[in-house]
């Protein structure tokens, strides 16, 4: 019985990063230039280490890990203003700086401060973003993301997604087996926490669309099982225990249904709807081939699936009131576990590249597939909420780390795990404030 | 169209019966017809004559130690030849009593999409229940689960160590 213990962790439980080995992310390919910006050492009236998070330092953390831009080192800037009034464009022209961000936290209550931040065109000499959130210790690194989310966006015009998180399996070998964890973690890696822990395997996680539930696979008691559990309290619910598989569970973009993968007892998988409501299941396929990794499209209109019907795994897609599937990919002999960017245009994929599993990005309506990771047994591609990201998992020795890399390819970078084996990431939607 | 479909897969699978029953006279397991055509047929052709598809295989039926361990080829999930010995000694066991009750664990390697490796490793255990209940096991005796890459017992990123995971494993459970 002891090997089936499962351990649910809820929000509270946080774990202390540091101990578990923090997240760090290193930049493996860097294909555009980098913009030099300067995030100023922000003002702080009381003790130096009184200051729950440095804020400076996580937004330079977030613009440098973005590929886009080069933080200037603070060695090297010529002033250290905290307002705009002190700002000397002269100064930062004179170091390269393109754009200037300075700020101060100011304290107004026990744990209550107000996080001020300023963002500055130096060539233009005029002021892009001001704002000024209040903010607690618990949520001031949440903060330091949403501020560096919103100079992001003034400066690249794409939606940052520094305050959202990402979702994914690990597992470490001991001498009885396998610990598999599901962790939720800061998109830098920041405040890993782990949700549900057990000795059988976990899989697919999915989130809900308002980011306060996961959908997973157990496989607990030697069967598998869909789970729905909420983050804030840890609380589980049993979705889906049919007999045979019960699999790749995928949101609705409403959160009322699930897609989820079915065997039976005959084993033949087909994509099924579950109502999380009514509890009412829906079989939308029916082929006798694998039908699995059905996933939504973000209008809700079609589910997107792997089915090996003509052979291989393709990428097909049915429409989600039923209907008949249509074949999507038809480059290569391997193109599985589709998955939609947010804004619908394009569909990363699993795609064998000359025996390589890598991640593949399609373009909707050219059909015209990139290539954009560089592994050879490269898996899970998830989308970013701004669509311009994606989140994979791929090998570093026998170890599975994340790699993210931006759909066109450009920028790659690893975010490596300290611990075990990491797979199946799943990039949260933009948090809802 | 559809329902013409239909009909030629129909013909076609009556085409495929045709063929399997004038082979009856010669039920050796190894023969590529028994793992080819669809499951349900399969049942009428064998399942008539158990304990003649256990005759056929040879001398060496009940010697030797019984694995409970069915690898399979790189992108299959048809029991090789030098298994079909091997399931039929356990089809024989759970024939012989009906108590007795089986999980069939099905495997993948570690290459490709994890979910997509659970309906292969999934494809794999009905593929040996097929052939168990063939040979005179009945279903409320098997159960299947597939964990697909999530258990691998070989570690390493290479040819043997995929070979070693591309498995079912036959576990008695009573």
């Amino acid at each position: 019985m002891l090997r089936n213990a499962i351990i649910v962790g809820f929000a509270l439980c946080l774990l202390a990063s540091g101990a578990r080995g923090d997240i760090t992310v290193e930049i493996t390919k860097g294909g555009v230039a980098r913009t030099p910006v300067a995030v100023v050492p922000f003002g702080w009236t009381g003790q130096p280490a009184d200051l729950p998070v440095d804020i400076a330092e996580v937004i330079a953390a977030d613009l440098q890990r973005s590929g886009r831009f080069a933080p200037i080192p603070e060695e090297n800037m010529l002033q250290k203003p905290t307002t705009g009034a002190e700002l000397d464009f002269d100064d930062w022209s004179f170091v390269k700086a393109e754009a200037v961000v300075v700020g101060r936290v100011v304290q107004t209550g026990d744990n209550a401060y107000d996080v001020s931040f300023q963002l500055f065109d130096v060539f233009r000499r005029e002021q892009l973003v001001g704002y000024r959130i209040p903010a607690s210790r618990g949520t001031m690194r949440i903060v330091a993301h949403r501020a560096a989310d919103m100079i992001y966006e003034k400066l690249t015009g794409i939606k940052g997604v520094f305050a959202t998180k990402v979702a994914f399996v690990t597992a470490e070998r001991d001498a009885d087996g396998q610990t598999y964890r599901l962790v939720v973690a800061d998109q830098d890696g920041a405040n890993e926490t782990v949700i549900l822990q057990s000795r059988d395997p976990i899989m697919s996680p999915a989130w809900s669309p308002d980011s306060r539930r996961l959908a997973y696979v157990s496989f607990e008691n030697d069967r598998s099982s869909v789970w729905v559990q909420t983050l804030r309290t840890g609380n589980r619910i049993e979705v889906s225990d049919k007999p045979g598989i019960n699999g790749a569970p995928s949101f609705s973009p409403d959160g009322r249904q699930l897609a989820l993968t079915l065997g039976g007892i005959d084993g033949n998988l087909d994509i099924h709807v579950l109502d999380l409501s009514t509890r009412q299941t829906r079989r939308l396929t029916t082929h006798r081939a694998i039908d699995t990794e059905g996933s939504w499209s973000p209008d809700g209109r079609y589910i997107y699936f792997t089915s090996d019907r003509s052979g291989g795994p393709q990428v097909y897609r049915v429409p989600a009131s039923g209907g008949t599937p249509e074949r999507v990919t038809f480059e290569g002999g391997y193109n599985a576990r589709p998955r939609m960017s947010p804004d619908g245009k394009r569909l990363a994929m699993v795609h064998l590249d000359r025996g390589n599993y890598r991640i593949a990005v399609m373009d909707v309506r050219s059909k015209e597939l990139l290539i954009v990771s560089a592994g050879q047994q490269d898996e899970s591609p998830s989308f970013a909420p701004n669509s311009d990201t994606l989140i994979y998992a791929t090998r570093q020795a026998r170890n599975g780390v994340l790699e993210t890399v931006t759909a066109d390819g450009l920028i790659r970078q690893r975010v490596s795990s300290g611990q075990g084996d990491v797979r199946e990431p799943v990039w949260s939607p933009f948090p809802r404030y | 169209m559809l329902n013409l479909k239909l009909a030629v897969t129909t013909f076609l699978l009556a085409l495929l019966i045709g063929c399997a029953s004038n082979e009856v006279p010669d039920p050796d397991p190894t023969d590529s017809t028994y793992d080819a055509v669809g499951s349900s047929t399969d049942t009428d052709v064998y399942g008539n004559d158990p304990l003649g598809a256990g005759q056929a295989i040879g001398d060496d039926y009940t010697a030797g130690e019984l694995t409970n361990i069915i690898y399979f080829d790189f992108d299959s999930s048809e029991v090789r030849a030098d298994f079909t010995d091997v399931v039929a000694r356990h089809a024989l066991i759970l024939a012989n009593d009906a108590t007795i009750r089986v999980r069939l664990e099905g495997h993948a390697d570690e290459r490709g999409s994890r979910e997509y490796n659970i309906g292969l490793g999934e494809r794999r255990a009905q593929s040996v229940r097929r052939m168990l209940m063939i040979q005179g096991a009945s279903a409320a005796q098997i159960a299947t689960v597939s964990f697909g890459e999530e258990r691998p017992v070989a570690l390493g990123s290479d040819e043997d160590s995929w070979a070693e995971n591309r498995r079912v494993e036959i576990k008695y459970t009573n």
